[in-house]
């Protein structure tokens, strides 16, 4: 094994000479306590190491150890429910090992490699089977865990395994005694070979109203949620944790709050999935590298995240990646950089940031996996933004806008309002409205494209006419005018408003949201008719359905609603002007 | 593990600003403290910043001054910088770098903790949970403080933190728990006749005996100012842990502190951020704010109050920026509600506790708690909006409902958010709550059920409590 010596320590990075031989992002061991780090730079004989733990205390002369391995998760049954650290290392797990507070120089596989799991095989003996290909199944808690040939194996099936195996077990041997383990390893930096990308034509539904029905995201899509402090990031976020139709969600909390960590893990077991019944937790992996936790484990938090989800979405499975918040990776990036001394691109970060951003979003999308069952999977990312200042013109807003599908745009105006979520829905924007569309018509209603439509332009009229009213007050308005006020302020508060911590209405069928905003409409169509005949706006308003459409998301279902745009159309026709 | 010989060096090389290079230092440690004796004999500390085999950078608390190449003497300890904890502290006052500043002996050491800290492990943490009734309606009932929180007062020069922070350590209380508590004060940078209000504020409450000071005036070192927040939270986190005291962390100003951060990452020459300060500036304060919280199995706790300045009242300025980014929610002062004699000057529309709804609801405050901030919250919003076109049209151009916004949202700042120095239990602060809401119609109140309206609406409620 390959060996040096610290010659400089600054920060996160150190130096170490005598490295003559080492490759690009070996993991190495730095020091008497052997801290894990990673070669990022190679000059001479010297190798520039990123080190994912506090690097105080390090001495120059201390010894470093270069592994000849590349920074590796481990994959198998066992990661969901799991919260790991940005290097795969079980939380809790370190809790035993080193108690409250994390010390250094501790290794733990992610992995329980005692733990016994039920294999049931579905490959016979004499099966030629390759990359992808699977070959029997352990229960995951409510999935099926597909134990699958790593993608640089192929061979004739010779023997197979059956019941309680460890995840070093072999679950099949392939000619030539190779043997296919239940779990394999795979560097993070890499991402992990599928078949070929396929279009995003389903959606990733969310059961909040503003997303699904006004800016809808693709399974396989990417979507980035940018907002100033307190407008909702991580709500948003945990709401997609919590909601989102996907089979496996993996969260990382990317250099943010320990609190927030913990509310999440408190929660989670306790909620359960709106599709199965089961606990959230089930389905979820989580990694949690808060601000206060060395910053280069951030940087490598993303990629032990995807690769994770790569796995699952391998598997044949949905998945969806929610990075909290990507800003503080590139940072993390920026900081290093700054250490490396290496020319600063705009705001300090380095050049290639755009470069590496691109990278990790292309990640996603919805894929033939390897494998002859021509299984699809997919990886959705969704990746919150925190602008300095809230301040979208800064570097990491800008480069991940030229990538990412869809865009969330949180406002603080509407987040100082208490209008959450504080989406703009004048600034956001979703580029898989059109691939989605066919399946909203044909799922949905018919109608649907139609009334999205609809109700983006009331709002954008809406903004149009608030600048008047600004200038000239309300009452310059002519009814028809005011009428769209009325049906947008509607529209904002008993639709796009939706309360995350409310029981009822956290979550919202997509089959409720056409309705909803079907009934808002036909007030508004009512109301049109209305006035056509001259009855004046004001006596619209008093219809006591207006009541009941604010009503509508807290407390009727989809039918009841269905009942109550039956109700609205009634009694509108039936207005008499009064005298 | 110390070395056998402390190791002491004549190769200082170069000196900047508050940084000291030294020539070919040998086995030095990252991060440890380092002694710089004077020709005069004067002793000063000093922290490791970058070690190379050519030369390791020290940063001096006391600053450089008189330093020079020739004479002044470098002791390397081997050790990180650490400080003497002990529960006798409390009521003891210390200088930035928890050395006694009042004349009294040093305390005995309980433990001898690393300033630094380490991380709290995430799995570790339990959920912030209970209720902090601060006697203050803009903060109990609308951006509500729990324990084990850290929420910042945004300032801005010439407002009235330091009131509000002495008036929230005054009457703060858990409401089913009261006696384990202590106050550690972080003073950075600020005058001596703002410390000297804070102690007179303590001692005339009587609370002197349970408070920490450490004290870092304008006038001292500003070097030291990187120290004495983790001094502060080092002896906090001894408090909490060790003596299962619920323990409220001041920090005044936390500019000064990101002022000095700058200083020195000028002095190293790295790139610099926004304004000036280091890149790594989010990392350095989280380090500090992260160490609030509670821990599982423990019965301590560790809040902070953080206090800034927003200079020239800008919000996007990176220190109040950045903090806003980490803590878990902010109070914002508005120098506009200031002019008008609003007291405390909160603006609550960009204030936030992000922790609110663990500490809210029945069996903590009410049940009508939630219901009645989302929409005190929302109708005072639009009341302010209102005043902008108030500005263009004249009052006149309003409806009779948006003259009862404008109404509320004037006696909101008046009654609701202005108390002077009043102590308020959560339900009186409800109370008020309710009372204003009452002069807008029923109808209006969306974001509360029907039967809450019935239940607590002044003039629908069947009896009063």
């Amino acid at each position: 094994m390959l060996e040096g010596e610290v010659i400089r320590v600054s920060g996160p990075v150190v130096h170490a000479g005598g490295m003559r031989g080492s490759r690009m992002y070996d993991v190495v061991r730095v020091g008497d306590g052997a801290l894990t780090g990673e070669v990022i730079r190679l000059d001479q004989e010297v190798a520039v190491i990123q080190v994912y733990e506090d690097t105080t205390g390090l001495k120059t002369g201390e010894v470093v150890e270069n592994t000849g391995e590349p920074l590796r998760v481990e994959l198998g049954p066992g990661l969901l429910a799991s919260i790991f650290d940005g290097v795969q290392r079980p939380l809790p797990l370190l809790v035993k090992k080193s108690g409250d507070f994390i010390s250094r120089g501790i290794t733990i596989s992610a992995l329980d490699h005692t733990r016994r799991w039920e294999f049931e095989p579905s490959v016979q003996v004499g099966a030629v089977v390759g990359p992808g290909d699977v070959l029997g199944t352990v229960r995951e808690f409510n999935l099926d865990h597909r134990v699958m040939v790593p993608p640089d194996l192929h061979g004739t099936v010779e023997e197979v395994a059956e019941g309680a195996l460890t995840v070093d077990d072999a679950a099949v041997r392939l000619d030539g005694d190779r043997p296919v383990r239940m779990s394999q390893a795979w560097p993070v930096r890499k991402g992990r070979p599928y078949g070929r990308k396929l279009d995003p034509t389903i959606p990733l539904l969310t059961g909040q109203r503003i997303f699904d029905t006004l800016f809808p995201i693709a399974k396989g899509g990417t979507a980035m949620i940018p907002g100033g402090f307190g407008t909702g990031k991580t709500v948003s976020e945990q709401t997609l944790a919590r909601w989102a139709d996907a089979h496996v969600v993996v969260y990382i909390g990317c250099g943010e709050r320990g609190n927030e960590m913990t509310d999440v893990l408190t929660e989670f077991p306790e909620l359960l999935d709106p599709r199965t019944g089961r606990p959230l937790l089930e389905r979820t992996i989580m990694i949690a590298n808060t601000s206060n936790m060395p910053v280069a484990a951030r940087e490598a938090s993303i990629y032990t995240g995807i690769t994770m989800a790569e796995y699952y979405r391998d598997q044949g499975y949905d998945v969806a990646l929610l990075a909290d918040s990507t800003s503080r990776w590139g940072e993390a990036l920026r900081e290093v950089s700054g250490r490396l001394e290496e020319m600063p691109g705009e705001e300090g970060y380095p050049a290639y940031l755009a470069a590496r951003l691109a990278a990790f979003y292309e990640r996603a999308g919805r894929t033939a996996c390897l494998g002859a069952d021509k299984r699809t999977g997919s990886i959705t990312v969704v990746g919150a933004v925190s602008p300095p200042g809230g301040d979208f013109s800064e570097p990491i807003t800008q480069n991940t806008l030229r990538i990412v599908g869809t865009f969330w745009a949180l406002d603080t105006n509407l987040a100082y309002r208490r209008h959450f979520p504080s989406v703009s829905w004048i600034k956001s924007y979703s580029l898989y409205l059109e691939s989605l569309r066919d399946w909203f018509t044909t799922s949905v209603s018919s109608d649907w494209g139609r009334m999205r439509d609809r109700t983006m332009f009331l709002l954008q009229k809406e903004a149009e006419l608030q600048e008047i009213v600004q200038l000239v007050g309300p009452d310059a308005l002519p009814e028809s005018e005011k009428a769209i006020l009325e049906i947008t302020r509607m529209v904002r508060e008993d639709f796009l408003q939706q309360s995350a911590y409310s029981a009822s209405d956290a979550y919202c069928p997509i089959v409720k949201q056409f309705m909803m905003l079907k009934a808002i409409l036909s007030f508004y169509d009512a109301a049109v008719a209305a006035m056509g005949r001259g009855i004046p706006l004001r006596q619209v308003l008093a219809l006591p359905q207006k009541n009941e459409i604010a009503r509508m998301k807290e407390q009727l279902d989809a039918d009841a609603i269905g009942d109550l745009i039956g109700a609205i159309e009634a009694a509108a026709s039936t207005l008499e002007a009064e005298r | 593990m110390k070395p056998l010989v402390t190791r002491e060096y004549r190769t200082v090389s170069y000196v900047s600003g508050p940084l000291i290079f030294i020539e070919r230092p040998m086995r030095i440690s990252y991060g440890e403290v380092v002694s710089i004796i004077l020709p005069d004999g004067e002793e000063r500390t000093g922290q490791v910043l970058d070690i190379s085999r050519e030369v390791a950078v020290v940063q001096v608390y006391e600053g450089t001054s008189r330093v020079d190449d020739r004479d002044t003497r470098v002791r390397f300890t081997g050790d990180p910088p650490r400080i003497d904890v002990s529960i006798e502290m409390l009521g003891r006052i210390f200088d930035g770098l928890g050395r006694p500043r009042d004349g009294k002996p040093p305390v005995l050491p309980e433990e001898q903790p690393d300033i630094g800290g380490m991380p709290i492990n995430p799995y570790a943490r339990d959920k912030p949970a209970d209720f902090v009734q601060t006697g203050v309606s803009a903060i109990d009932g609308l951006n509500t403080l729990v324990r084990g929180q850290k929420l910042p007062i945004f300032s801005g020069a010439g407002l009235p933190a330091n009131r509000l922070a002495a008036q929230i350590t005054r009457q703060s209380r858990v409401l089913d728990e009261e006696g384990n508590f202590a106050v550690v004060f972080a003073a950075m940078g600020i005058t001596w006749q703002e410390a000297s209000f804070f102690m007179q504020e303590f001692e005339s409450t009587g609370a002197l005996e349970r408070v920490i000071f450490f004290l870092n005036l304008a006038d001292d070192p500003t070097i030291e100012r990187i120290a004495t927040p983790r001094c502060a939270l080092t002896a906090a986190e001894h408090l909490a842990y060790t003596h299962d005291l619920h323990v409220l962390v001041i920090m005044t100003d936390m500019t000064n502190y990101c002022e000095a951060l700058r200083e020195i990452s000028t002095a190293r020459e790295e790139v610099p951020g926004r304004r000036g300060y280091p890149g790594y500036m989010y990392t350095d304060l989280s380090s500090l704010y992260e160490r609030a919280g509670r821990i599982t199995g423990r019965r301590g706790s560790i809040t902070q109050v953080p206090i800034l300045t927003m200079p020239d009242d800008d919000i996007t300025h990176p220190v109040p920026d950045l903090t806003g980014y980490i803590t878990e929610g902010q109070i914002v002062l508005s120098r506009d509600l200031f002019r008008r004699g609003i007291d405390p000057p909160i603006d609550v529309l960009p204030s936030l506790s992000r922790l609110m709804s663990l500490g809210i609801g029945p069996g903590k405050t009410r049940e009508d708690h939630r219901n009645v901030s989302d929409q005190v919250y929302a109708s005072y919003a639009y009341g302010r909006d209102l005043r902008r076109l108030v500005a263009i049209v004249g009052e006149e151009a309003l409806t009779d409902l948006d003259r009862a916004y404008l109404t509320f949202a004037e006696q909101f700042e008046n009654q609701f958010v202005s108390q002077r120095g009043e102590n308020r239990s959560i339900e009186q602060t409800l109370g008020i709550g309710w009372d204003l809401l009452a002069g807008l119609p029923v109808d209006e109140l969306k974001r509360i059920g029907p039967e809450m309206i019935q239940r607590y609406h002044p003039a629908l409620r069947e009896e009063t409590p």
